[in-house]
C-alpha cells in the first residue's frame, strides 16, 4: 500500500515540478506539499490525470502555527472513488496573502473557503461569495486562531429597555480554570507511615554477610 | 352550586374513582337541570392552561433528541396535554433544549416576544441553564434566562426525557400555585 502511494507521489512530483515542494508517506497517507500560486493547477491535475482521477474534494480545512513566518496552512482532502486513493495537499500562507480558490474545479470548495475565511481569516481570490458562514452576524475576529481568547470579545443578554438583545464586552464571574491535572494521588511517594523503620533488602544482604 | 358540596378544594385534581364519580354526576344533574354550573373562574383557567401546555418545538441540540423522546410513545407528553406546535402563535410554553448561541439568540427572543400571554418558558439541559461545557466558549450565551426569563430549569446533560417530563409537570403545579387569570 506504503510502495503505491510513494510511486504516485513521486509521479506527480515528477508531472508536476516545482509546483509540488515535497511529497511524502507518512502514517499511510500520501501527503503534497506544493508552491501557493500553484494550488489550482495541482487540484487540476489531480483531478483530471488518469493515474489520479481525485474526483471527490472532501475537505478544505486550515491551521495555525503562531511561530512560523508564513503561519496559516491549508489543507484539502481529496478522493479518488476510482482507485480508492486519498491525497493530503498542503500549501502554506500568513494573513496578508490570499490563496487561489478552487470553486471553479470544486464546487462543494465553496462552502469550506468561507468556513477557513470564517475561522482563520485566510482569504480566497476569486470565490464568488467570500463572506462568514458560522459566526454572528457583525462578528469580529476569526476565532480558531491561535491568538484568539476563548472568550471572545463580546456577550449577549436581553436589554429590557430598549427591548432587544444588545451586546456586551465579556464580563466573567469566574475566571476560566486551568486545571494542572496532576492528581495529589500521583504525586506522593508510595511510602506509609511507619515503612521508614522496616528493613530494606539492602540492610537484609548486610546482616547475612556479617 | 354545584361544586359547592365536594369535599375541600386541594388545587389538585381528584383521582378518577368514586369520589370524582360522584362530583361529575353532581355537575352533570345540575347542568340537565338548570342549564349551567358555576365554578371559580381561576380554577377554571388554571384548569385549562395545566392540561393544554402546548410547547413552541425549540429544539437546538442533542437534548432535542431527549425532548422527542419525551413526545412518542414511551413516557408520551401527550398525556398531559402537551403537543408540540409549529408555531410561536400558537404556544403557551417553550422548551429550551440545547446550546444557545449568540447568533440563535435574537431569532429566539423574537419567537419568544411573538407567542400569547400567558407564556412559560422551560430551561431544558446545562447549556441553556448556564451555558454548561461552552460557558467560556465566544460564540454562546451563559443561559438562556439571559435572553428569556425561565419558569423552570430541567438540569442534565441531557437531561433524560423522564427529567423533562418531571419539569413539565413542576411547570404545572407552578401555574396552578401562582396561577390568577392575568399576570
Amino acid at each position: 500500500m506504503d510502495t503505491a502511494l510513494k510511486e504516485l507521489g513521486d509521479f506527480i512530483r515528477d508531472e508536476l515540478g516545482d509546483a509540488v515542494k515535497d511529497a511524502h508517506v507518512r502514517l499511510g497517507e500520501l501527503c503534497l506539499e506544493v508552491e501557493r500560486d500553484e494550488i489550482l493547477n495541482v487540484i487540476k491535475y489531480l483531478r483530471d490525470d488518469a493515474n489520479c482521477q481525485f474526483s471527490t474534494l472532501l475537505d478544505v480545512c486550515a491551521v495555525d502555527y503562531p511561530e512560523r513566518t508564513e503561519r496559516f496552512e491549508v489543507v484539502y482532502n481529496l478522493l479518488s472513488m476510482t482507485h480508492n486513493t486519498r491525497i493530503r495537499v498542503k500549501l502554506s500562507t500568513d494573513e496578508d496573502t490570499p490563496v487561489a480558490s478552487v470553486t471553479s474545479v470544486f464546487n462543494s470548495a465553496n462552502w469550506w473557503e468561507r468556513e477557513v475565511w470564517d475561522m482563520f481569516g485566510i482569504g480566497f481570490i476569486d470565490h464568488p461569495d467570500l463572506r462568514r458562514i458560522l459566526t454572528d452576524y457583525g462578528f469580529e475576529g476569526h476565532p480558531l486562531r491561535k491568538d484568539f481568547p476563548l472568550t471572545g470579545y463580546v456577550e449577549l443578554r436581553y436589554d429590557d429597555e430598549q427591548k432587544r438583545v444588545v451586546y456586551e464586552p465579556v464580563k466573567l464571574t469566574q475566571e476560566f480554570r486551568t486545571f494542572d491535572f496532576l492528581s495529589p494521588w500521583e504525586g506522593v511517594q508510595r511510602m506509609l507511615p511507619g515503612d521508614e523503620k522496616a528493613e530494606t533488602e539492602a540492610d537484609a544482604a548486610k546482616q547475612e554477610a556479617k | 352550586m354545584g361544586v359547592s358540596n365536594a369535599p375541600a378544594p386541594t388545587g389538585m385534581p381528584l383521582p378518577p374513582g368514586a369520589e370524582q364519580d360522584e362530583i361529575l354526576r353532581q355537575v352533570t344533574g345540575e347542568l340537565q337541570d338548570k342549564g349551567f354550573v358555576i365554578a371559580s373562574v381561576d380554577k377554571l383557567a388554571n384548569w385549562a392552561r395545566t392540561g393544554s401546555l402546548w410547547p413552541m418545538t425549540f429544539g437546538l441540540a442533542c437534548c432535542a433528541i431527549e425532548m422527542m423522546h419525551a413526545y412518542v410513545s414511551r413516557y408520551d407528553l401527550d398525556r398531559f396535554g402537551v403537543v408540540p406546535r409549529p408555531s410561536p402563535r400558537q404556544s403557551d410554553v417553550i422548551i429550551v433544549a440545547g446550546t444557545l448561541t449568540n447568533k440563535m439568540a435574537p431569532a429566539f427572543r423574537k419567537v419568544y416576544d411573538q407567542m400569547a400571554e400567558p407564556r412559560y418558558v422551560i430551561s431544558m439541559g446545562s447549556c441553556a441553564n448556564g451555558g454548561g461545557y461552552y460557558h467560556y466558549s465566544y460564540s454562546v450565551v451563559r443561559g438562556c434566562d439571559r435572553v428569556v426569563p425561565v419558569d423552570v430549569y430541567v438540569p442534565g446533560c441531557p437531561p433524560t426525557a423522564e427529567a423533562l417530563v418531571y419539569g413539565v409537570l413542576q411547570l404545572q403545579k407552578k401555574i396552578r400555585r401562582t396561577g390568577v387569570l392575568f399576570r
